[in-house]
């Protein structure tokens, strides 16, 4: 192999202080998490201790951040469900090349560059108009999928733009009906790329805020509980509650990455027995 | 059905459209409901007026002439774009950089990917819980001041590194960049990567491979980056209210206050102006690159 020219360095350099500045603060805040109960909101470390921690589980303390939490969850699996559904449902549709498929893309484009806050503002509108009454799982739910949607749809236009069509023309020529070919050819081949989708589906709806600002009704979810917090929180209780959320996001992410590495090495032991055939 | 790659027939043609619209049914119905019936709400909207204790169906224009005649919307306008712009430099010169770093400096497919990944992680991540991490950093008696002045730069504490405009663009760059960085390493990784040995060997030096060779290449992705940067920093509304503690404004915040006294109508009337300015930057940024290409 060639000796990794000057630049390389100069480079990884900037690379390693660039991830410095994405994680940085985020580390910070878990240490802080982390001060005795005299601790302030910077540096220098009161002591260490799970005081603030504790604080989460009283609820007098810190307003309903476990029955948000419920509901993020809750609302997180609805949206994650629903856009891989219908995900796939629009990446099947966009391969047929229908009349007006460009109408539908370019809604979806709109959904995706639309400011955040006038989905929760015209959504919050029509339900008060019509008297209907704002509930997370309802407008809420809604709000939420214009902005998973998109991603979840571009996912599946990317997948299927490398989508090899042998397979399938292979399968209706050994008699293969178009559900069957759905069922055991098309979906096995994408199915790993829907994990990507869910875990776009799920963590997206757990961390939005604007979109659920006006639509979520009387019960809010875990972002709008934080963000109320920062206006009237001043204590360390706050990090500890970020730490947590954020673990939790890890924990989600880290869960979708293996099962994505996992079907696909399960796929690779299935996939090629070329040569192994029943004889 | 038999659809072979015979020249398609025009009933297979028209089989295609039905079944196609019924696949995407279940989509349109959601972008019809909760996209296309709240903008056209909100167009509605504007046009009503407000008393105290509820808003009343009319057609009036009053909403817009306020909105138009008053000097604090045109300032207002003038700080998003000028948001939106700094963020824009910042961003694309950062993602940029990692992304060829990654690109053309990665070996190894497998470190690649552990890389970029490191890079996308914090985008699944709460935004409000990672720009309140810039609290500890920014302070008064935060990281930054303490080094700063036990380094001997400076004797006072500043002031501006927290609640200031510094520190709306540095969150904006904190949050967004990652959105430079996806688009521009996926348009580079599909650079052939005979087209930079043979301008080497034709004897063009490292800047002129970047100059004359990537940076074309990677326009796409550029584009795409553009567009997302630039729309959620315009659309934005909490960043700007949380990292300059309220003091200063962007269009975002100006519809978020007005919903906070329950004027809709005018929110509703700002929010199409935004819309309206939003779909015109797009627009234009859409001339140069085709999105459904790119996938």
């Amino acid at each position: 192999m060639e000796p990794r020219p000057r630049s390389f360095y100069v480079l990884g350099a900037f690379f390693a202080l660039f991830l410095l500045f994405l994680y940085g603060p985020t580390i910070t805040i878990a240490i802080l998490s982390f001060q005795g109960p005299g601790g302030g909101l910077t540096f220098p470390m009161q002591g260490t201790s799970l005081h603030w921690f504790r604080d989460l589980f009283e609820q007098q303390a810190v307003g309903d951040i476990w029955g948000s939490f419920r509901r993020s969850f809750v609302l997180g699996l609805m949206v994650m469900v629903t856009t891989v559904i219908l995900s796939v449902l629009g990446g099947l549709a966009f391969r047929k090349k229908f009349t007006g498929s460009s109408i539908v893309f370019y809604l979806i484009i709109t959904s995706l560059v639309i400011p955040s806050i006038l989905v929760s503002l015209g959504v919050g509108l029509i339900f008060s108009q019509s008297g209907l009454t704002v509930h997370w799982s309802t407008s809420g739910f809604g709000s939420q999928l214009t902005w998973t949607l998109p991603f979840g749809l571009l996912i599946m236009f990317a997948v299927f733009n490398r989508f090899d069509k042998s397979y399938e023309e292979a399968a209706r020529d050994l008699g293969a009906t178009s559900w069957q070919t759905l069922r055991h050819v098309v979906l096995p081949i994408i199915g790993p790329s829907l994990i990507g989708v869910a875990l776009f589906g799920f963590t997206l709806s757990y961390d939005e805020f604007a979109r659920t600002l006006l639509t979520s009704g009387s019960y809010n979810t875990l972002p709008l509980e934080i963000f109320g917090m920062t206006t009237n929180v001043t204590t360390p209780v706050l990090y500890a509650l970020g730490t947590l959320t954020t673990v939790f996001s890890l924990l989600m992410i880290g869960l979708f990455l293996c099962l994505a590495v996992f079907s696909g090495r399960r796929k690779k032991r299935a996939g090629s027995d070329a040569g192994k055939g029943m004889l | 059905m038999p659809i072979h790659t015979l020249p398609e027939s025009p009933k297979v043609l028209k089989n295609n459209t039905l079944l196609g619209w019924l696949m995407a049914l279940p989509i349109m119905a959601v972008l019809t409901f909760f996209l296309v019936l709240p903008i056209l709400m909100i167009v509605t909207v504007s046009f009503w007026k407000a008393t105290e204790f509820s808003i009343i169906p009319a057609f009036d224009l009053e909403n817009y002439e306020f909105l138009f005649g008053s000097n604090v919307t045109y300032r207002v306008f003038f700080n998003t774009f000028k948001y939106a712009f700094i963020t824009w430099v910042f961003t694309l010169a950062i993602g940029f950089t990692v992304a060829y770093f990654l690109a053309f400096h990665i070996r190894s497919l497998t470190w690649q990917i552990v890389l970029f990944l490191l890079c996308t992680i914090p985008f699944w991540t709460s935004n409000i819980i990672r720009m309140i991490s810039w609290i500890p950093f920014l302070g008064r008696n935060g990281i930054a001041n303490s080094t700063l002045i036990s380094w001997g730069v400076i004797d006072e504490p500043l002031d501006w590194l927290l609640f200031s405009d510094f520190a709306v663009i540095l969150a904006f760059v904190h949050l967004y960049t990652l959105f430079m960085v996806v688009p521009i390493f996926n348009t580079m990784m599909r650079i052939d990567k005979s087209l930079i040995e043979a301008a080497r060997d034709a004897g063009a030096s490292g800047a002129q491979i970047l100059w004359n060779v990537v940076i074309p290449l990677t326009k796409p992705g550029i584009m795409i980056g553009t567009i997302f940067v630039v729309t959620l920093v315009m659309g934005d509304f909490i960043t700007v209210r949380f990292m300059s503690g309220s003091q200063s404004a962007n269009v975002g915040r100006l519809i978020s206050n007005d919903i906070a006294l329950l004027a809709y109508p005018s929110a509703s009337a700002t929010a199409v102006v935004l819309l309206l300015t939003v779909l015109i930057v797009i627009g234009i940024m859409l001339r140069f690159v085709d999105i459904r290409k790119e996938l």
